[in-house]
């Protein structure tokens, strides 16, 4: 429980006496020896029971230097070089002077003052002798007075000391202290919480309980907490739950080339697919042919394969296609997937071989956010590893306007509006659509997402009619989550190095609120 | 994306008008090129240098590498100009230049195509752009130089008919570009080596028996394909008529980058936009031909399909109109439901009707199509089953205290194996062929070097602390046609002054309590029942420390596996992830619950 610190020992008592006697008193007057933070813990202890009040006085004290405390003790060095002088009948040369004095700094010093004030002179031997018979030591009176009284009555001495280095100023704080409403010479005992003994005695009703410090934060509750990208994951999933989206199964990080890429029509010499840019799998070697994948999958997995090889060798489905040897060597190299849209394409395929009550392929809405990969090299907003959000949309009847639309309805859902569209490019989509929306914080429009309708020779090669459009988009997941929390760095939100702490104290994800 | 830089203000002139720089990034926006950075009021930029756009271009269109190709396609998109009528020059047989290939070239680097700009003006401007177009194709389209690649002559100084061929290196001689030295095939290869721009393309035809060359008549050498040109034909700001040969390992490209640099510089012909041709004779595999193409491809698109994608209902004639704007000459069919689309041969691009469905909403505007309702059909909404277990056990371990953590999937083959006393017998680890670091190296077959990891890395963090995380792994898997399978994991470490063994066990009975998964002992464990249930028994594995471990079991359906393990992780694992305190860890594959 969080209370008002308790200094032990009897200051607080001694308090409580002195102003049964005395109301005010001065701290430093009564209590010269007590430390400042004795005196403070004190009369806070007092005051939090409201048995005293006090004032707070700053004032400024003069405190001897080393040299000024010499003074004070053993006279200025102009008397002391005179009393060595009136001692020596015969007067001393500088090293007898010296010698005498034992400190030749205050023999120099003190010659050279004592010359102004007239007290010495010099012989034609070049010795030194008083020149009266007496003196006065104003400085060392002016210190003395300072040393008992930490301060002088003449503004003047105060400055004229300061200037010859033998006092400085120090502030000092000291306290005005009155008695308060609950003034009393005891102090009852606190308790600092009800307890269930105090309960069962009835003693909570006589208790004196400790006032609780309202300033501080509760105890710490040691909570579990979520990872703040997959509290955006959860926030984007409710999301396409909320729009009658499927989940599909991404839970496959090893893919061929020709689902990665050659599927989706791109080109075997596209530089998406260079060492540079794609992580090719050394161990397992190379990718089987296409196949069902269980054995409810009547597909036909050969008509596919030559689909896709005759797309891009020979054009097909209305396209003159790239028109290159189509290599299946190439195709059967296994990779890290690069993007999910590896999984839409298999999906898309499954789709193509189910049939609706008319006979028709059927209208279906998938999504999925997992892990892809990509072989950069890593910097602060690039990582080996990130999330893509994929959504696909396929039906009759699709337009681009619908495209738009529905961008507005998923990305207004997180409170993102007011979008444009640019024309882009993608090898498996087109038309292309990169989306921007206006950041508020950041003041300009920023890229929020690609999509488009995907190429009638990727999905006439799964076997699609081609009166079925698809839209398609993604974007990554830690994009929009670092544009939320202001993070720079993407390794501070993925990866080993994330800090626990920012974890567990991340704020609940509520993307239509803030 | 490839980034053009233009000169600002040329460009402006071109386009007639000084633009606001908020109404050139709307005009790049509208057109779908983007406006990456103006260095006008860049302090970096030399006094004496014009102030650039630079001007990122889709990675597609080959046609706009160019400060000639931004400038028309903007000017056309703007009505400024119709789209240039690219023309052959008739030529008489015998004034025809040719190139004569040989069988040998089919060793090494098997296509050529020829062409020649007559009357030619260079301004520095222009012979610069000349340059930076060959440049920006062959790292583009050409894949630095490996499918296409350009050499480019002054025609004044060598003389047809040309040949190409391919000859062993020794056999071939001359004085490379700007060099004084004549070298061989050989010599070459050494005297580029360590050539920062040319040396990366050495590789292309450094170990083939031939090497391509281009000879003039007099077997001047004009240029060694893809790696240099001659000294003798360098074309210079003087130069009036260019021979351009282009040499090629993909016959599509090779048309596509010949098609391009004689559009996008016949405009400086004395006579506009008019091309010579030369004959490639290829008898040895019957190809002969005459290039430049210029051929224009023509598609009858369906003007049904066009409105349907575009929720337009626009006539033939204004979808014609729209055309004319992205380049290409339309006209309707004489029914009114097709538009015949004749596509310049510049725009390699386009594939299919879709390409020109794309142009239409572009040269519409996207922003200004109207917007439809995308929910034609009901569907219904539904999570992964996989997923809803993960979050399950994810909700569990965060209310029981637990922090959720994400480590990479990646890892060293040390930290998945080594650092954790495990052997690595070939049969899990997916291994990666191009890793950049050595962090890359498999794909994880457990959580463990990922929660390890995230320890190390929060050391400063008050103990203990307590990490886990819901995940995949990838193991192989021959019978798959992937060769691979991901399998969903649960992992949990406890770090402290104490082991945690009991917290982490404490852990696994509470999740294993909300799966509704009942523990019991290995004896009734193993016994045929309805109940699911888990049981464990000690084991002594390296990872562990001896008598703290043990293995986990579930009967599930009465089939009894072993689903994971948990235990005080081996002081020798910890000094490898350098970790101060023991640490208990629990590990369990989540599948067998679904």
């Amino acid at each position: 429980m969080a209370t008002a610190d308790a200094t032990p020992g009897d200051l607080t008592l001694q308090i409580l006496h002195a102003l049964d006697k005395e109301d005010p008193i001065l701290s430093a007057q009564a209590f010269p020896a007590a430390t400042f933070t004795d005196v403070k813990a004190a009369l806070d202890r007092l005051a939090s029971r409201e048995m005293i009040k006090y004032d707070t006085l700053d004032r400024e004290e003069a405190i001897l230097e080393p040299e000024g405390e010499q003074i004070a003790a053993n006279g200025s060095h102009e008397a002391r070089v005179f009393e060595a002088l009136r001692q020596a009948v015969e007067g001393l040369s500088v090293q007898e002077l010296e010698k005498t004095i034992g400190d030749k700094n205050v023999a120099k010093l003190g010659q050279s003052k004592a010359f102004k004030e007239k007290w010495i002179s010099r012989t034609k031997e070049g010795k030194f002798k008083t020149a009266t018979d007496s003196i006065k030591d104003v400085t060392q009176e002016q210190v003395q007075t300072i040393k008992t009284t930490r301060t002088h009555p003449d503004p003047k001495v105060i400055t004229e000391l300061k200037k010859r280095k033998l006092i400085k100023m120090q502030k000092v704080i000291s306290f005005k202290i009155h008695k308060g409403p609950k003034f009393a010479l005891e102090i009852a005992k606190e308790e600092t919480d009800l307890t269930a003994d105090m309960i069962a005695s009835g003693a909570w009703k006589t208790a004196t309980f400790k006032p609780y410090n309202f300033n501080a934060l509760g105890a710490d509750q040691n909570a579990g907490a979520l990872h703040p990208l997959n509290k955006v994951r959860h926030e984007f999933r409710q999301i396409f739950f909320e729009m009658g989206f499927e989940e599909m199964p991404t839970s496959q990080y090893v893919e061929s080339g020709f689902w990665n890429f050659d599927t989706l029509f791109v080109p075997q010499q596209h530089p998406a697919r260079d060492l540079q840019d794609t992580f090719y799998i050394s161990d397992p070697k190379v990718a089987g042919k296409p196949g069902p994948t269980s054995p409810d999958d009547t597909r036909d997995y050969n008509e596919v394969w030559e689909n896709v090889r005759q797309v891009h060798e020979n054009g097909k489905f209305g396209s003159v296609g790239y028109r290159y040897p189509w290599s299946a060597e190439e195709s059967l190299r296994l990779v890290l997937r690069t993007h999910t849209t590896s999984v839409s394409a298999a999906m898309l395929h499954k789709l193509a071989g189910l049939r609706d009550r008319d006979g028709r392929v059927p209208s279906a809405r998938y999504f999925s956010i997992d892990r892809v990969f990509r072989n950069e090299t890593v910097d602060a907003t690039h990582l080996a590893e990130f999330h893509q959000v994929e959504g696909v949309i396929a039906d009759y009847g699709l337009t681009l306007g619908g495209l738009m639309e529905f961008m507005e309805i998923f990305f207004g859902k997180m409170g993102l509006t007011d979008l444009s569209f640019k024309p882009a490019y993608n090898p498996y989509t087109e038309p292309s659509m990169e989306i921007f929306a206006f950041h508020k914080g950041l003041n300009k429009l920023v890229e929020i997402g690609n999509s488009g309708m995907f190429r009638p020779e990727f999905l006439e090669s799964v076997g699609l009619p081609s009166d079925l459009r698809v839209y398609g988009w993604g974007l990554s997941l830690e994009r929009p989550t670092m544009i939320k929390y202001a993070i720079s760095n993407i390794r501070e939100l993925l990866g080993h190095k994330v800090d626990l702490n920012f974890i567990e104290k991340n704020p609940a994800v509520r993307l239509d609120k803030d | 994306m490839p980034t053009i830089n233009v000169d600002k203000y040329a460009l402006f002139e071109e386009l007639g008008e000084q633009f606001t720089p908020d109404e050139f990034q709307n005009l790049c926006f509208d057109f779908g090129i983007e406006l990456d950075k103006d260095t006008e009021d860049d302090p970096a930029r030399p006094k004496d240098e014009a102030p650039e756009l630079h001007i990122e271009i889709p990675a597609n269109r080959y046609d706009m590498l160019c400060f000639e190709g931004i400038a028309l396609h903007l000017r056309i998109f703007r009505d400024q100009q119709a789209t240039p009528n690219y023309k052959l020059l008739e030529m008489p047989e015998d004034k025809l230049q040719t190139i004569t290939v040989t069988k040998a070239t089919e060793e090494v680097r098997p296509y050529v195509a020829g062409a020649i700009l007559r009357n030619l003006k260079f301004t520095e401007a222009t012979y610069q752009s000349f340059i930076s177009l060959q440049d920006k194709l062959h790292q583009n389209l050409a894949r630095q130089r490996t499918l296409v690649s350009i050499g480019t002559h002054d025609l004044d100084t060598i003389q047809g008919p040309f040949t190409y061929d391919a000859l062993p290196p020794k056999d071939i001689s001359f004085i490379p570009l700007n060099q004084t030295q004549k070298m061989n095939g050989e010599e070459l290869m050494t005297f580029y080596d360590s050539d920062k721009h040319l040396g990366r393309f050495l590789h292309i035809i450094r170990d083939k028996p031939v090497y391509p060359v281009i000879f003039d008549a007099n077997k001047v050498v004009c240029s060694l394909p893809p790696i240099i040109n001659g000294d003798h034909s360098k074309i210079t700001l003087n130069t009036k008529n260019v021979f351009i040969e282009i040499t090629a390992t993909d016959q599509t490209k090779l048309d596509v980058v010949c098609n391009i640099m004689v559009a996008m510089f016949s405009k400086y012909c004395e006579e506009e936009f008019t091309i010579e041709p030369v004959k490639i004779i290829s008898e040895h595999n019957g190809t002969t031909r005459i290039t430049p193409s210029l051929a224009i491809k023509v598609l009858d698109v369906s003007v049904d399909y066009i409105n349907q994608c575009c929720g337009l209902e626009e006539s033939p004639e204004a979808i014609c109109k729209l055309l004319s704007k992205m380049a290409f000459r339309a006209e309707p069919s004489e029914d009114g439901k097709f538009i015949k689309t004749y596509v310049p041969p510049t725009r390699a691009d386009v594939l299919h009707a879709c390409d020109v469905m794309e142009d239409v909403a572009i040269g519409y505007g996207f922003n200004k199509l109207p917007r439809s309702s995308p929910n034609k059909a009901a569907t219904i909404g539904k999570p992964l089953a996989i997923n809803k277990l993960g979050d399950i056990v994810r909700n569990e371990c965060a209310m029981a205290g637990w922090v959720e953590v994400m480590p990479l999937i990646l890892c060293s083959h040390e930290e998945n194996f080594e650092w954790l006393n495990r052997v690595d017998d070939g049969t899990t680890a997916i291994k990666l062929a191009n890793p950049k670091t050595i962090e890359y190296q498999v794909v994880r077959t457990s959580l463990l070097p990922g929660l390890l990891k995230t320890l190390r890395e929060n050391k400063s963090v008050r103990l203990p602390l307590q990490i886990s995380e819901v995940s995949d792994i990838a193991v192989k898997d021959e019978s798959l046609e992937r060769r691979a399978r991901n399998e969903r994991r649960w992992a949990a470490a406890f770090y402290g002054k104490t082991s945690g063994f009991e917290v982490v066990h404490g852990l696994l009975d509470r999740v294993m309590l909300m799966l509704r998964i009942s523990f019991t002992t290995p004896e009734e464990g193993r016994k045929e029942d309805k109940v699911e249930k888990y049981f464990i028994e000690p084991i002594d594995e390296p990872t562990f420390f001896g008598g703290r471990a043990a293995a986990i079991f579930a009967n599930i359906g009465g089939k009894v596996q072993r689903i994971g393990e948990f235990g005080v992780l081996h002081p020798t694992v910890l000094e490898k992830f350098e970790l101060r305190y023991p640490v208990s860890t629990l590990e369990i594959n989540l599948e067998v619950f679904l």
